[in-house]
């Protein structure tokens, strides 16, 4: 009895929890007046904000004894391909220099985003043009 | 005899990988699914290395676990330090920068754990990677001293990267 009250006290922390982080993300979201800012906030609520909720999930189904570890899948494949997409986005922003510009690289030169493919030009996994 | 192993399991950890998740997805540990995920995990690594020549060869992955539980307890520390920053910094007085990461990692795998990692953490967003693949671009959300992010980037993660994928 006494673990099930525990494992309530659990899920219910876990879920504020997860419910704070998802506002701070949203709040920053709002907040923010530029996009390589406003960029930070989903990050933020696809790795806690969203691990926190699933954890309370995990420790509901453990305690109801119905275990399910599906969680730690979405959890996986959501760290796989949330940098993806901010990957994406960061590239839009710098192709549409919605940003400020970023200073040029050390060694290499220009930034991938920005570089225009020359005529001629071997790009690595391509065939010659 | 290593050239049979390496044809038949191009991909050592993808085939262990694709065992796990196929035994998660299952979510119960039943012999039949252990043995259906280890065939999967031999027959699509092998379908599919038309498209994947180059394997990582070198890859520890007992360092790879500690690795894991590093950025696992970043993100919760760089978590907290961000509700901070969002809740309590004025727009005017928030001062975001790019930083540039010069690569000492050459392996296309090992970038990309670097890079997922560098948006995982929040705080910090890789944005781009320089078009030879030297440099890796990472906007930091706010920051007052640029090099001190980027000395924690390279000594917290590239170091240890780098003797992950040998």
């Amino acid at each position: 009895m006494t673990v099930e009250i525990i494992a309530a006290y659990a899920t219910a922390l876990c879920l504020l929890g997860g419910s704070f982080f998802i506002l701070v993300g949203v709040i920053g979201l709002l907040k923010f007046n530029d996009p390589m800012t406003r960029l930070h906030a989903p990050t933020k609520v696809g790795t806690l904000g969203i691990g926190m909720l699933l954890l309370a999930s995990m420790i509901h189904s453990i305690v109801l004894g119905a275990v399910s570890v599906h969680e730690v899948l979405i959890m996986a494949f959501l760290f796989v391909t949330a940098p993806i997409s901010a990957h994406f986005i960061a590239k839009i922003a710098i192709h549409g220099r919605t940003c400020d510009n970023p200073p040029p690289p050390p060694r290499d030169d220009t930034w991938s985003t920005l570089s225009i493919p020359k005529e001629g030009r071997k790009v690595a996994g391509l065939p010659d043009s | 005899m290593l050239r049979a192993f390496y044809w038949l399991l191009p991909h050592p950890f993808l085939t262990l990988l694709l065992a796990v998740i196929w035994t998660l997805l299952q979510n119960e540990v039943s012999a039949g699914m252990v043995v259906v995920g280890i065939i999967l995990g031999i027959l699509i690594p092998w379908a599919t290395s038309i498209w994947w020549p180059d394997t990582p060869k070198g890859f520890r992955l007992g360092r790879m676990a500690v690795y894991s539980v590093i950025v696992i307890w970043d993100i919760l520390v760089a978590n907290v330090r961000v509700a901070w920053i969002v809740l309590t910094v004025p727009n005017a007085k928030l001062k975001p920068a790019w930083i540039v990461v010069p690569l000492e990692l050459v392996q296309p795998e090992a970038i990309t754990v670097l890079a997922g990692t560098i948006t995982l953490t929040p705080g910090t967003v890789s944005a781009d990677l320089s078009d030879e693949g030297h440099s890796l671009l990472v906007h930091v959300l706010h920051t007052d001293d640029p090099d001190a992010d980027l000395a924690e980037i390279n000594n917290r993660y590239q170091r240890r990267l780098k003797e992950i994928f040998i």
